[in-house]
């Protein structure tokens, strides 16, 4: 079995979830810039068509990790699921978390929020978790998955995210270690919502 | 000034053992180049032309003697002894090693100092008026709010990897130097109608490609919230500003394609969860902070002096230099002093490792151990007695710093350009050069009077060329470096963007261009004019006119 790339808090545990993702269509286009491919510039405008939405085969047993818009579309027929705990839901760094927020009042229902960073340098992921820790109260496992590298866990801890699946090529092994980069951040944020000046006793000069 | 207290000196330190982990990642292969791209940019370090180029925060342009003395070491040990001052306030070294970057950290650790986002895609140095706490003119002190956001803006979780560079300036005069309108918040403090210090906040402004004034989003904002309501304006930027073109990725196109007053509503609202939480400011952590910038133990002093006023009198080269470098004071006795980095001949904003220790010291002798790096790309000695000016002139002349033009045509703020910069269409400092060699008159430039030359290599503007009196800008034509020249640009509270003449000029025609710009205004000038006023009262028709004229009609 090969090692698992996940970690939970401050370990590294195996995935329960199976991840569901959109099949690609055959004219998903390529952006271009100045004609050059830019590839770590996101448009974020990936729109899917009902049909791919349709045809998106969710498997009937277990816990399942579907896209925003599948579990959307089928949202009536999982709601015995969804009792279960069987369902989660990932989306996109561009997709409005609105659009979750209108279809289910209470997010706590999912066991698992997970959100998709195409590319590392998309700081989106950042305020998607920090408003769905304080806007919407979501308290289950938040997790983000995609081009998660270690350099950005430290941030995402931060923002509210317990859960981070390392991308394939790289050790969880290793990234474990820079959850701890810095020991007393300035600000407040989600994890650690008090700022330093409220924290600890800093006297004067 | 500030003191690091134990937290402040864990996150420096941790933060070198961070990126000297990530050196090592990078060199042995564990790192790619585009994901150490940002690590590295955050840290400050591009990768240039000839070498990286290492930018070094100087928060708010404030440094101690004993800082500058330590630049001034790091710049002879892992440079080549000099360094260059930024229009951000910050230091540059252009020729550091990547692998002894971690070391060059380690060292500024020690002196309470960083490169923590002096580049990438996030909150870069906040810049301030370079004669804040002296400026007879304020009304507010700005450094220590200004302290209070450099620690939340540090490593701020949410705001690490934004869709491009985020650049916030306070100032708390009434004569704004610190070049509010042009950046992505600008924040002006003044005492309200109940005496409490409030905050008019300016958001959308830049210069780059699409040089925008900023707009006033909140005329009122009580300091309290100075943080949570930056907060609400870069959670709407970070999640809605474009990502796919860096050239369209400035809060300056969102706001501009919202509108400002829908990009208002959203930020309001947005604040409207912001506001009261925690990282509303309180009193104790302002008095806390603000305890680090009281008053320097000033003398009690008469306003003149007579050797002084003598020395005036009998040495018209020292009163030539205290006429343009020497600055009003708040406190009696007192004055501020430039000492300019703009030689004849010399690169903008350079300073040799010799001339840092000088400067120290000067600061030790003069000036309480203090000083600050202007963005005009000049060190300033803020509290320097009126009886101690004529030997502190000797002093700074003998080490070339005490060039009487700040202010005037050769004080000319220059990026680094094609000489070092990878993003460069042209040189820069060679034209500066030029520049200052064809003006090298002092009594012809006193004549001239009162004019703001900026030069940047390209559309990025490090140089602000929009907002110079007259702007040069690098351009690339077919491979071969052209300038193109703007004039009419103005910082300040009536700040405006240049216009361009016409066509652009090879690098030999530009002094003779600045030349008939000159002649122009020399010709047409009203005895109270300065350049810009000339310029903004005729506009650029007669300056056109005779710079593009054909050489027989300007005989
Ligand atoms: S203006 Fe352009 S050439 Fe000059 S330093 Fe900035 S990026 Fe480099």
């Amino acid at each position: 079995m090969s090692k698992s790339n996940l970690i939970l808090n401050n370990e590294i545990i195996e995935d329960q979830w199976t991840l569901v993702t959109i099949p690609v269509s055959e004219d998903t286009v390529v952006r271009k810039q100045a004609g050059k491919v830019v590839l770590f510039k996101l448009t974020g405008e990936v729109i899917h068509t009902p049909e791919q939405i349709a045809s998106t085969e969710i498997p009937a047993k277990g816990k399942v990790l579907l896209p925003l818009s599948v579990w959307i579309a089928h949202k009536d027929a999982l709601a015995d699921r969804l009792s279960k705990g069987e369902i989660a839901v990932w989306l996109d760094t561009h997709e409005p978390l609105e659009l979750l927020a209108e279809q289910q009042a209470d997010l706590n229902v999912f066991p698992l929020i997970s959100v998709h960073v195409e590319r590392f340098a998309d700081g989106r992921i950042f305020s998607i978790g920090n408003l769905l820790r304080t806007r919407y109260g979501f308290k289950n496992e938040l997790r983000a998955f995609g081009d998660v590298l270690r350099d950005q866990l430290f941030f995402l801890k931060r923002c509210g995210f317990n859960s981070y699946l390392i991308r394939a090529d790289r050790s969880a092994e290793d990234a474990l270690a820079s959850l701890k980069d810095f020991t007393e951040p300035y600000q407040g944020a989600v994890d650690i919502n008090q700022p330093v000046w409220r924290r600890v006793h800093r006297g004067s000069n | 000034m500030y003191k690091y207290d134990e937290i402040d000196q864990a996150i420096v330190d941790e933060r070198v053992a961070q990126y000297r982990d990530q050196t090592r990642r990078y060199l042995a292969g564990e790192l790619t180049d585009e994901e150490f791209r940002p690590l590295r940019l955050q840290n400050g370090l591009y990768i240039q032309r000839h070498a990286p180029m290492l930018r070094i925060a100087v928060p708010y342009g404030m440094l101690s003697s004993k800082q500058l003395n330590k630049l001034a070491d790091i710049a002879k040990r892992f440079d080549r002894s000099y360094g260059h001052f930024s229009t951000r306030q910050n230091l540059q070294l252009n020729w550091p090693k990547l692998e002894d970057v971690p070391d060059i950290l380690a060292e500024l650790a020690t002196v309470e100092m960083h490169a923590i986002q002096t580049s990438g895609n996030c909150i870069r140095n906040i810049t301030t008026d370079q004669f804040s706490g002296v400026a007879p003119d304020e009304v507010i002190d700005p450094r220590a709010i200004a302290e209070i956001m450099r620690q939340w803006s540090t490593f701020h979780p949410e705001f690490a990897l934004l869709p491009r560079k985020f650049k916030i300036a306070v100032s708390g005069t009434k004569t704004d130097r610190a070049i509010v309108q042009a950046h992505d918040i600008g924040m002006e403090f003044y005492p309200d109608a109940d005496n409490k210090i409030a905050i008019k906040v300016w958001v959308g402004g830049g210069l780059g490609r699409t040089p925008i004034l900023g707009s006033v989003i909140r005329e009122h904002l009580e300091w309290q919230h100075a943080l949570t309501y930056c907060e609400a304006i870069i959670r709407v930027y970070n999640l809605h500003g474009r990502r796919d073109n860096a050239y369209k990725a400035r809060i300056k196109i969102l706001v501009k394609a919202l509108g400002i007053d829908e990009f208002r509503n959203q930020v309001e609202a947005e604040w409207e969860h912001l506001k009261n939480s925690p990282n509303t400011i309180t009193e104790t952590e302002l008095a806390r902070v603000a305890d680090h910038f009281t008053e320097m133990p000033y003398e009690t002093l008469p306003t003149h002096n007579a050797a002084f006023d003598s020395a005036i009198a009998s040495n018209p080269a020292f009163a030539a230099w205290v006429k343009r470098n020497v600055h009003a004071h708040k406190k009696s006795g007192y004055r501020a002093v430039t000492l300019s980095l703009k030689t004849h001949g010399q690169a903008p904003g350079d300073a040799t490792s010799e001339q840092m220790h000088a400067v120290a010291n000067l600061s030790d002798e003069y000036s309480f151990g203090e000083l600050r790096v202007s963005h005009e790309q000049n060190l300033i000695l803020a509290d320097v007695k009126i009886s101690d000016l004529l030997s502190l002139w000797e002093k700074a002349r003998a080490h070339g710093l005490a060039t009487a033009n700040i202010g005037l045509l050769t004080d000319i703020i220059c990026c680094p350009g094609g000489d070092f910069c990878s993003l460069a269409n042209a040189k820069s400092i060679p034209i500066a050069e030029a520049i200052q060699m064809q003006f090298d008159n002092l009594d012809y430039l006193h004549d001239i009077g009162e004019l703001e030359l900026n030069i940047s290599g390209c559309m990025n503007a490090c140089g602000h060329h929009h907002i110079g009196h007259i702007g040069i800008l690098g351009v690339d034509k077919d491979g071969s470096e052209w300038y193109q020249v703007s004039i009419g640009g103005k910082q300040g509270n009536d700040a405006s963007i240049g216009s361009v003449i016409g066509p652009s000029f090879a690098a030999e025609e530009m002094p003779g261009v600045v030349q008939r710009l000159i002649d122009v205004y020399i010709g047409e000038r009203t005895p109270e004019e300065r350049f810009i006023d000339t310029v903004r009262r005729l506009g650029i028709a007669p300056f056109k006119a005779h710079v593009y004229a054909k050489e027989s009609e300007n005989v």
